[in-house]
Order: C-alpha cells, then sequence, then structure tokens
C-alpha cells in the first residue's frame, strides 16, 4: 500500500479557534485521519523541529500554516514548514492577512509592554521588569522568542501557495477543501483564495436590499435595526459588500454586521479602501445644490466623526497584510 | 548543573516551555515553566470602539471565544449603564450552558480522558482519544462527536457562529429566540443531561472502581493547599454566568466575597523576566514565590476552585453527585460547608460535575416561559465610560475591565483571563511532578513525561482540546542538557 499523502497543521500566533473549526467538520474527521498520514505540529519548538527538518523537503503533501508571525520563533517555523511542504497554505485569516491581533501594528512594541507590564491597573511590579529574550536565573540562562515589533502575514515571510481565508475559516469550507483534495482534484493556480466564492457577502445575504441612501450612520449599540432589509441601508456599517462570500453571510443572520473576516472578496487589494469607496455612494449628505464647498465639506466630516475608529472599523482583519499596514507589493 | 528543557509543552494561550535545572547530586533545584508568546490585546484594545469589544476579545482565545464574548458583553452593560431584559440574559446563559457541555465533553473524552479511561501507565501510543475508542467503544466516539455538534449548532443559532459569535451588544442580546429554536434546544439539552449522567458513569467505573486510578488521584503528588475562586450566586451557589467572586483560604473559610467591579482591590499580577504571561495572585497576602499554603497568595480557578468555594450546586442531580465527590474523598463538613478538596485530579471529576449542573440548567432556561420573548435589548441611553464584566470560564475566573472617552471609544483595557489564574498552580504542579520523578540523577523517563503532561492537562490550559481532540500524541520530547547547553540525552513519546 503506497504510503499516505502526510498532511500538517502548524499554528505560530493563533487563537486555536483555526484548530477548532478543523475540528467542527465532526464526523468528516475520520475521514481525514482515513486519508491523509495525520499529524498536528501543534506547537512545536526545537526538537520536533528537528523530526520536522528530519523530512526531505516537500514531503509534507500538505500544510495548513494558521496564525500570524508575531516572534522570531513564528518566522523560523513559517520558513521551515515552507521547506518541508509541497503545499503551503495560508489557514484563517491571521496567517492570509494579520487579522485582528493585526490591529497590534497601530501600536509599538514598547507601548506594549508598558500597559501590560508596567502601567496596569492589577500589575505590581515596582522594579519596572518586562519580559526579555534572555534572562540569567541562579541557575543558569532561560530564553524566550523575542517579540517582534510588527505582526507581519505568511506571505510577507515565505512563498505561499494558496490561502483560505476566514476567522476562522467555516468548517464546511474547510471540508471543501479537503474533500477535493481526497478526490484529486486539480487545484486552482497558485495564489489562489481557497474556500471561498468569487462575489461578496451580500450575494449570499438574504436581507432585502433596497437601493437606499443613508444619511447618517449609526454605530451597533444605537440603534435595533429591522430584521429583514440590508443593515448598510439601515444606517450600520455592514463590511459585507466588501468582503469575500464563503460565510453564508452569517452576522447579518443574528442581526448583526459583517465585520469583514474572510477578507477582501477576490479582485481586491484593500479591503477598507473597498468599503469607503462602497460608502462614498451610498452615503447621501442631503440637497448638495446652492451649498459652499465649506458646508459640503461640513456634512462629510460630520458623517466622518461618527466614525471614531477608522482602522479598527475598515481594516480590523486585514491592517497587518493591507497597504495601509505595509503589505509588501 | 545540568538541565533538563521540556521544550515543546503545548496547549497554554500559545506555547510553553518548561526548564528543569538539576543540582550536582542530581536532585531538582528549580522549575521554570515558560510562555514564550504574546498577543498584546490589552494594548492594541486602546482606540477601539467599545462595544466592538465582543467581537474583538473573541479572538483572544478559539476554544473560549464564549467566555470572553459574555465577560466583553457584562463589561459594555456597565460602560454604557445598561440592564439587559431578563430573556437576553437568559439567552446569554443558555448559549453559555451549551458552550460549557461541549467544551468540558471534549476536555474530558479527547483531553483528560487518555489519563484516565485508558489509564496513567498505558503505552503512550494508546494514551490518546484512538485509545479512548478502543477502550469505551466507536459507539462513544461517536456520542461524543454527536455532543459536540449538537452544541455547536445551538452556539450557531443562537449566537450567529459556532467559533468567535457575533450576537452580544451592550444591553442585551442582537436575536431573540423562536419557539421552534426553543423547543430544538429543549430537546438538546435533554440529550445533554443524559450524556453528562452516563460520563459520570464511565467515570465511576472505570476510574472510581480501580483502586489504582484512585490510589493515584489520592496520592500526594498533585496537592497543592493554596486558596480558591469562583463565582458563587446569592446563595454561594455555583454560577458560571454571573455573582459575586468568592475566594476560600486553604481550610475552607472565606477570605472575601467581592463585585467583579472591586477586582483591582483583591488581586494584582507579578511579572518575571523569562515569561510573557504574568501570575496572578491575592493582594492581601501577597506574592510569595512559588509556594502553597496559608502565606502564599497563589490561588487556583477551575472546576474543582469554583466547586471548592461554593456551598452547594444549584442543580439537584449535580447536588448528588457533588455531595458524593466529597464524601468520597473523605472532606469533612465545617459550618455547613464541605472542606475543599487540595488533590488536583480530583479536577477532572469535578469538570464533570459541572457538565452535568451546565446540562440541568440549560434545559431549565430552555423551558422558561420568558425565553422566547421578542424583548432582547435595551437601547443605552448614555455612556458611563467604565465597566467590569465577569463570567467564569471553562478553565477559571475572566475578568475584562475597560474604560472609554465619552464617544465610547476606548482609552484603557485590562484583562484577567481564565488561564492565568492557573499559572502559578501550574507551575506548583509541574515541580512536584519534576521532584518526585527525578532523584539523584534517576530519572523516570516515561512517568516523567506522563506526570508532567497530566499535571498540566488537569487545568485544561486553553488550546487544549483543540489540539488533543484528534488522533495522534502530545509532541513532548525531554532534552537532557550539559552545563554548555549541548543535549546529552533526549527522549521522547
Ligand atoms: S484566524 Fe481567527 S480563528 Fe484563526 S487563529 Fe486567527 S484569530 Fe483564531
Ligand atoms: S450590506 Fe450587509 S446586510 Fe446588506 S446585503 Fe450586504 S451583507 Fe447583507
Ligand atoms: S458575515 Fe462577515 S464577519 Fe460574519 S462570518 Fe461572514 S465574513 Fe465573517
Amino acid at each position: 500500500m503506497a504510503a499516505k499523502p502526510k498532511l500538517s497543521m502548524y499554528w505560530a500566533s493563533s487563537c486555536g479557534g483555526c484548530e477548532v473549526s478543523l475540528v467542527n467538520i465532526n464526523e468528516k474527521i475520520l475521514d481525514v485521519a482515513a486519508n491523509f498520514d495525520f499529524y498536528f505540529c501543534p506547537c512545536l519548538l526545537d526538537t520536533k523541529k528537528k523530526d520536522i527538518e528530519a523530512l526531505k523537503d516537500g514531503e509534507i503533501a500538505i500544510t495548513f500554516f494558521n496564525g500570524a508571525i508575531r516572534t522570531e520563533e513564528n518566522e523560523e517555523m513559517a520558513h521551515l514548514m515552507r521547506k518541508k511542504s509541497a503545499v503551503l497554505i495560508a489557514f484563517g485569516s491571521c496567517s492570509y492577512e494579520g487579522c485582528i491581533p493585526g490591529l497590534s501594528n497601530l501600536h509599538t512594541k514598547a507601548a506594549h509592554f508598558d500597559s501590560i507590564y508596567l502601567n496596569n491597573p492589577t500589575v505590581d511590579n515596582p522594579l519596572g521588569i518586562v519580559p526579555k529574550p534572555e534572562t540569567t536565573v541562579p541557575e543558569g540562562k532561560l530564553t524566550i522568542p523575542a517579540f517582534y515589533e510588527k505582526v507581519k502575514t505568511l506571505s510577507q515571510v515565505v512563498d505561499v501557495d494558496y490561502s483560505i481565508p476566514g476567522c476562522p475559516p467555516e468548517p464546511k469550507q474547510v471540508w471543501n477543501v479537503i474533500e477535493a483534495v481526497i478526490q484529486g482534484k486539480t487545484l486552482p493556480p497558485k495564489g489562489s483564495l481557497l474556500g471561498a466564492g468569487n462575489s461578496t457577502v451580500c450575494q449570499e445575504c438574504e436581507r432585502k436590499k433596497e437601493d437606499k441612501k443613508i444619511t447618517r450612520i449609526y454605530r451597533t449599540y444605537e440603534i435595533i435595526p429591522d430584521v429583514e432589509t440590508c443593515l448598510l441601508e439601515q444606517g450600520l456599517l455592514c463590511m459585507g459588500i466588501a468582503t469575500s462570500d464563503g460565510c453564508g453571510a452569517l452576522c447579518p443572520k443574528v442581526n448583526m454586521p459583517c465585520t469583514g473576516c474572510y477578507g477582501p472578496p477576490v479582485g481586491t487589494l484593500d479591503q477598507g479602501a473597498k468599503m469607503v469607496a462602497a460608502l462614498g455612494s451610498i452615503i447621501d449628505i442631503g440637497e448638495k445644490k446652492g451649498l459652499s464647498e465649506d458646508e459640503l465639506a461640513r456634512r462629510a466630516d460630520l458623517i466622518i466623526d461618527s466614525m471614531p475608529d477608522y482602522s479598527g472599523t475598515f481594516y480590523k482583519y486585514s491592517l497587518a497584510g493591507s497597504i495601509l499596514g505595509g503589505r509588501k507589493a | 548543573m545540568k538541565r533538563i528543557s521540556i521544550d515543546p509543552i503545548t496547549r497554554l494561550e500559545g506555547h510553553g516551555k518548561i526548564e528543569i535545572f538539576l543540582n550536582d547530586d542530581g536532585d531538582v533545584v528549580n522549575t521554570y515553566f515558560q510562555v514564550p508568546e504574546l498577543r498584546g490585546f490589552e494594548q492594541f484594545c486602546v482606540g477601539r470602539l467599545a462595544e466592538e469589544m465582543p467581537v474583538i476579545t473573541n479572538r483572544i482565545c478559539g476554544v473560549c471565544p464564549e467566555a470572553h464574548h459574555l465577560a466583553s458583553v457584562k463589561a459594555l452593560d456597565e460602560l454604557f449603564g445598561v440592564t439587559p431584559p431578563d430573556a437576553a440574559k437568559k439567552i446569554r446563559e443558555l448559549l453559555y450552558m451549551a458552550f460549557y457541555v461541549t467544551d468540558h465533553t471534549t476536555h474530558f473524552y479527547a483531553l483528560g480522558g487518555p489519563d484516565f479511561i485508558v489509564g496513567p501507565d498505558a503505552p503512550p501510543a494508546e494514551r490518546n482519544i484512538l485509545g479512548v475508542v478502543n477502550k469505551v467503544g466507536l459507539d462513544i466516539a461517536k456520542q461524543v462527536i454527536g455532543c459536540r455538534a449538537r452544541n455547536h449548532h445551538v452556539l450557531e443559532m443562537i449566537g450567529g457562529r459556532g467559533i468567535h459569535l457575533p450576537a452580544g451588544v451592550p444591553g442585551g442580546w442582537s436575536k431573540s429566540i423562536s419557539e421552534q429554536e426553543r423547543a430544538e434546544i429543549e430537546g438538546i439539552a435533554k440529550e445533554n443531561i443524559d450524556f453528562a449522567l452516563f460520563s459520570l458513569k464511565a467515570f465511576d467505573d472505570i476510574v472510581l472502581k480501580n483502586s489504582a486510578y484512585l490510589d493515584l488521584i489520592t496520592s500526594d503528588i498533585y496537592v497543592h493547599n493554596t486558596y480558591y475562586m469562583g463565582l458563587v450566586d446569592s446563595q454561594n451557589r455555583v454560577n458560571f454566568y454571573d455573582g459575586m467572586v468568592r475566594i476560600v483560604d486553604p481550610e475552607g473559610k472565606e477570605l472575601i466575597k467581592y463585585h467583579p467591579r472591586d477586582y483591582t482591590s483583591v488581586i494584582a499580577e507579578h511579572v518575571e523576566e523569562w515569561s510573557y504571561l504574568k501570575y496572578p495572585y491575592i493582594k492581601s497576602v501577597g506574592w510569595k514565590g512559588f509556594v502553597d499554603g496559608m502565606d502564599s497568595g497563589i490561588y487556583a480557578a477551575s472546576p474543582l476552585s469554583r466547586l471548592n468555594v461554593s456551598d452547594s450546586m444549584p442543580t439537584p442531580k449535580a447536588q448528588e453527585h457533588y455531595e458524593r465527590m466529597y464524601e468520597t474523598l473523605g472532606s469533612k463538613k465545617i459550618n455547613g460547608r464541605y472542606q475543599p478538596i487540595h488533590h488536583r485530579l480530583v479536577t477532572h471529576w469535578a469538570r464533570l460535575i459541572e457538565l452535568l449542573y451546565a446540562a440541568e440548567h440549560m434545559l431549565e432556561l430552555a423551558t422558561d416561559p420568558e425565553i422566547t420573548s421578542p424583548k432582547v435589548r435595551v437601547i443605552p441611553e448614555r455612556i458611563v465610560g467604565k465597566g467590569v464584566g465577569c463570567v467564569e470560564a471553562p478553565r477559571g475566573t475572566l475578568t475584562h475591565h475597560y474604560e472609554s472617552d465619552d464617544k465610547g471609544v476606548l482609552t484603557m483595557v485590562n484583562m484577567i483571563v481564565g488561564t492565568t489564574n492557573n499559572y502559578a498552580p501550574m507551575t506548583l504542579s509541574i515541580k512536584r511532578a519534576a521532584e518526585k520523578l527525578i532523584t539523584k540523577g534517576k530519572i523516570v523517563e516515561q512517568g516523567l513525561l506522563n506526570k508532567i503532561e497530566m499535571a498540566f492537562r488537569l487545568y485544561d490550559p486553553c488550546l487544549s482540546c483543540a489540539t488533543h481532540s484528534l488522533p495522534g500524541q502530545m509532541p513532548l520530547i525531554v532534552n537532557i542538557r550539559n552545563n554548555d547547553g549541548e543535549v546529552v540525552r533526549s527522549f521522547t513519546r
């Protein structure tokens, strides 16, 4: 019997939700085990790294790499997994575009250390200790990996074959990808998104769209939206219009706006810019005739003021990978 | 001096690493349990819109996003000065019970299961979920998968998503429950109760009726006389969603009962240079290093801790099993309540009792006439600017604290996360295991690996379920290095 292809899943800086999503394919996990020589590499530092190093280059058929690159150790592992995997897939938003933890790039490393270890309501730290990569204790030397100044996506450090978007990718989409591999289907061209569609969340959303303009933006706590009509047309900042389809429009189903976890739709580089453009065409700043430039600007400013967190709203998941966040190319 | 590195151990909020130092006689002089990972939520949440926090803090942990989501909406209720309608509170709690059932089930069968069901001395190749299946039958494995699936279905129905739900809003919940959904949930809750009782029976048959296992549970290897923390209701009964935080001392006397918003006057966090994770402790007792006892501020917050701080369980079947657990372990009743159990391996049993409570309470909520009320939201009228929210995460008391400006943009965020509470106790357990299994340079190899693994498994540190629920073993490697750091011996499982 031919050896089963090796499948691995490695986490870098991650929350574990991507792994849970894989487990949530439920009984199909038994099919995965039947078709692959499946081993997790849940957090393999040096020594296990040796086991992987001992493999031939490309010996792992597919690696799902989830989590962002936050520490030097994450980056080392990214290089190693790249080398040993025939196909390397950025699995989930963290690895693909930085995700919510990528908002960390709006702040310096020093600011993080300050608010976590020094100036914080519970911390008791009279000596002002902060973690260091190397510490000498009475018994010897202890090391921890250095914390990077910025969060990086997987493709910012190594060559990536495919990406599966979503925070996390929905289990049914994870299964779609695995099933296609099991059935020996030809994979799309390198660089494609897997486990997503070619359109936007709006296409999957069952809410009624009436092409209504909005005159102001509401924050989610301010209104109880109608349950049948489009949330954006009710003034809520629903990112569905600037987000790749794939989840089945889950958030609007429970009356909450899409926050954009599936990332930009195919063909769009910058999710935030796409959303701003979409807003431009839906916002009605009132009767414009006869108004001075200043008055128009004032009205526009009023609307912009009602969105006090531009990056956290429009780039909640994509900041680290966006042009704004210094994405390569 | 010799050093032993266990690198990697996994399954904390990220990664973990253990260093054990031996003296020239080959005895343990010290152990270090390091967490080499940080993601920095407390800083990058500053500047965000307060109402986005339930969705943002989900991403702290994909294993228990529901806990973060609920601690977060409760903090927002305060920050926006609003009281959710009763139906919303009940929906939140109902969702939380479904979550507890799936989470505790995953832990018991996939993670704790290998240690107990397969047996602590079984060969490593069998000490995994497949070994569990072999011992208890494929049928049970299907039941476990089925239990997870039906409760994740409830999470998606009420919360919007199986992982990283969006439905929590300040002042309530974004969606009400229809009668049809309610009826389905009621059926699921009933199945959950049967499953919990079945699991307790399995624990009884496999673990309690086996003297070798019972000896292990009652041996002194993981006995730590620490303080305990947990949320209790007005009658000092266990509560996962709401209440006051109660701390009892190692003898079981109440040290303090405080409102979550006063947490800063009770809890402090100690920082070490060699780890990204902080060590919380009880301020009034003080940080005395890695020691237990009355004078050390180290406390545990876990299923066993929650039972230890409570006077009783709020549901009848869980109460029966609660009494049985304390009686079996020989705990005496003092002033109407049982003395705490310090044997940490009993945490697995406590987890199953909580599973039963969650299932029973889920049924109570699913049959509550108010649960289908359409009134699930109140629109806040002001921004107070400060809020603290607290729930019991499966892995310990979880506290979120936010401050905002008058537009509701966050200016300060502080969180004490479930697993973090147990960082010091886990360190104690690991050290104890090392000391017991390494003497005069003699290392019980397999034993060391197993016992260290069991030491932190019982606390169920975050990510554990995610990584251990599939066929395969936990990658645990021990290196023994000489003074120059070269590996002189290595063993693995
Ligand atoms: S993409 Fe989302 S679910 Fe996956 S690791 Fe990142 S935060 Fe967690
Ligand atoms: S904007 Fe949101 S609510 Fe409207 S159609 Fe798109 S996804 Fe649905
Ligand atoms: S609706 Fe948007 S935020 Fe919600 S799951 Fe889908 S893509 Fe993610």
